[in-house]
């Protein structure tokens, strides 16, 4: 396996399959594979012991995680995607295109679905895995049609009792010429008020990537979950360092400064649970994942189903109304520096002998 | 979200320059003439009590919410200074204590209650406070059962208060949702410029929608567009007449006509009556 590219390139599909972090973890599992195919039985013993060493370094690794490396995994190329969570979590799924106003949108999908025999409409944003996928439904960055989309068939769902469940993972809403000629500022600002008071139950979830206003016109419910090392934020952390400090190399900076991990939002009150990962997060094991993900949606869309229409609204307007207020200031930002915890790759390597 | 480079347009004492046509003209003679530049009829930035003194009847309003001052919730890490030094130099520069000043009043006699943004104030940008001020104006319009009118410039969300600014989209709507569904009129005025978060939520929520002539109407920035596609954006793109082809807005209209036409709306979408009232 080659060195991955650089971790400040802007784009995602940029990354290679392993972060920097994660490559002295990379490099331990690579030796294990090795010892695995040789038909020595004696080597057995070596094996254990590497194999303690590597989940003791993913946990270390992960336990310890900068706010710019959250961004890095929320981006990873592997992160189980929309795609994957509807194959994993529903018995079927039902796409519904169109905004019935001006076209079709591939970032961002909806459709009737069936998970654990609670029949919803889920909806999320589509980033695509290989290369002509993501060009074809433009990195996750949905234009107005996707937004309307959405409206339209989260209206169809209210009017038949279904609830709504969405999947956020977005860079944020495409900045395009076409885009703002067809209203991008009103197709958000229209779905986050509709949003607000659907009479269905609603729960949100940021699997990935939240961006800005392309997450939050998705993004507005009854239960707002955030998948541990997903990141949800004003503004990407490049862009942040571009305005501040005229240098989007300063990503890291402005990552610690945005808060935009799941633990200082859910402290913050802009989510209300963290959906725990795997060991070694997301991407090195979806499945699980996946079933995490699954059983948490189902805990809360149970609970809200059983809910009192009326008050169930009421509750929401009440979190919303909220938002920001009866706060006390976050602690300094973690002085815990990138890496700290990790020991030097050479190291590694040295003790895997 | 978006950002703008500031344009040089301090009234120095006697006289000011057009930051458009780069004239100079009396400070007087163009506060008189609301702000609009005498020679070109550019409009100019205004600030939030003075937007409002310019719609209300006798030039007077009763403040909302001018006791709520921001805070650096996120403790907020930047090169130099803290985002509370960044506010006190505002609030010094601004003469006022955020980006949105609220106040209710009568506009040709019509009682209202009116949010105006100020771009000065930290580029108009939406914090917790700047949002909470706007939903606590519609909760006055709603208990008053008076139309909310909103004056929107903004370069968007405020970054340093992160996640928090973007969640002021949502605490706003979900106050603009309350208006629809109670029957209370809520007009938009989009001033030069407004991008970002506040054009994708209550800016963009309105019954009816002005836009002042010229005025920088969008989601994202026009330096974002064009880093995105790596092309000259065309002539007018994204300005009020531009949206008004696209079918964004309502009206474009001239400042001097802005409280007239208002009130002409506001005569046709009166408030719906408190419900119990409708039924006793």
């Amino acid at each position: 396996m080659s060195a991955p590219p650089s971790p400040t390139s802007e784009r995602p599909d940029l990354l290679g399959p392993g972060l920097p972090f994660e490559r002295p973890i990379l490099e331990l599992e690579r030796k294990i594979a090795e010892l695995r195919e040789i038909p020595d039985v004696s080597l057995n013993g070596e094996l254990k012991p590497l194999e303690r060493k590597r989940d003791r370094l993913l946990a270390e690794v992960y336990g310890g995680l900068s706010p710019w490396q959250v961004v890095e995994v929320a981006r990873h190329s592997r992160r189980p995607q929309f795609r994957d969570y509807v194959q994993g979590m529903c018995s079927e799924f039902v796409e519904l295109f169109g905004d019935r106003l001006f076209g079709e949108d591939p970032a961002l999908s909806v459709g009737l679905a069936t998970i654990e025999g609670r029949r919803v409409l889920l909806m999320g944003h589509r980033k695509g895995r290989e290369t002509r996928e993501k060009l074809a439904c433009n990195f996750g960055c949905a234009h107005p049609e996707g937004y309307r989309k959405a409206l339209s068939k989260m209206r169809l769902a209210e009017r038949f009792g279904l609830p709504v469940v969405s999947l956020i993972n977005t860079p944020g809403a495409y900045p395009g010429v076409g885009a703002e000629e067809r209203g991008q500022a009103w197709a958000i600002a229209e779905n986050i008020l509709e949003m607000c008071r659907l009479k269905v139950p609603t729960v949100c979830v940021i699997i990935g990537e939240g961006g800005s206003g392309g997450a939050l016109g998705i993004g507005v419910g009854d239960r707002v979950l955030m998948l541990e090392y997903a990141y949800y934020s004003v503004i990407s952390p490049e862009g942040c360092a571009g305005i501040l400090w005229h240098d989007g190399k300063r990503a890291s900076d402005a990552a610690k400064a945005l808060r935009l991990t799941s633990a200082d939002l859910l402290r913050l009150k802009v989510v209300d649970e963290i959906v725990p990962e795997p060991l070694g997060a997301a991407h090195r094991d979806p499945v699980q994942m996946v079933a995490t993900l699954k059983a948490t949606l189902l805990k809360h869309l149970d609970e809200l189903s059983a809910m009192d229409p009326a008050e169930r609204l009421e509750q929401r307007f009440r979190r919303l109304r909220n938002l920001g207020n009866g706060l006390e200031p976050l602690p300094e930002p973690g002085a815990e520096e990138p890496n700290r915890l990790l020991p030097p790759v050479a190291a590694a390597e040295d003790d895997a002998h | 979200m978006a950002f703008f480079r500031k344009k040089k347009e301090i009234p120095v004492g006697l006289w000011m320059k057009c930051p458009s046509c780069g004239k100079m003209a009396f400070t007087k003679t163009v506060e008189e003439n609301l702000h609009v530049c005498p020679d070109c009829d550019h409009h100019m930035k205004v600030n939030g009590p003075t937007r409002l003194r310019q719609l209300l009847d006798d030039r007077k309003y009763e403040a909302i919410g001018e006791d709520l001052e921001p805070r650096d919730l996120l403790r907020f890490k930047e090169d130099v200074g803290t985002y509370e030094d960044k506010l006190k130099k505002s609030r010094l520069k601004a003469g006022v204590t955020e980006a949105v000043t609220v106040g209710r009043g009568h506009l040709e006699g019509i009682a209202v209650t009116v949010a105006a943004m100020d771009f000065s104030f930290r580029g108009g940008s939406m914090g917790v406070v700047v949002g909470e001020r706007i939903a606590r104006g519609a909760e006055d319009a709603l208990a008053r059962r008076v139309p909310f009118l909103v004056v929107a410039t903004s370069g968007g969300a405020r970054m340093q208060e992160g996640a928090l600014s973007l969640m002021q989209m949502a605490k706003t709507s979900a106050m603009i949702a309350r208006l629809r569904e109670e029957g209370i009129p809520y007009l938009v005025v989009l001033a030069d410029p407004c991008t970002g978060g506040v054009s994708a939520s209550f800016a963009a929520q309105g019954d009816v929608t002005f836009a002042e002539p010229g005025a920088l109407i969008g989601f994202a920035g026009p330096r974002v567009i064009q880093n995105t596609i790596k092309a000259q954006l065309p002539e007018g793109f994204q300005r009020a007449e531009f949206l008004l082809a696209k079918g964004y807005v309502d009206r474009v209209v001239h400042r001097r006509d802005l409280k007239k036409e208002l009130a002409t709306v506001l005569r046709y979408l009166e408030p719906r009556a408190r419900p119990q009232e409708a039924v006793g």
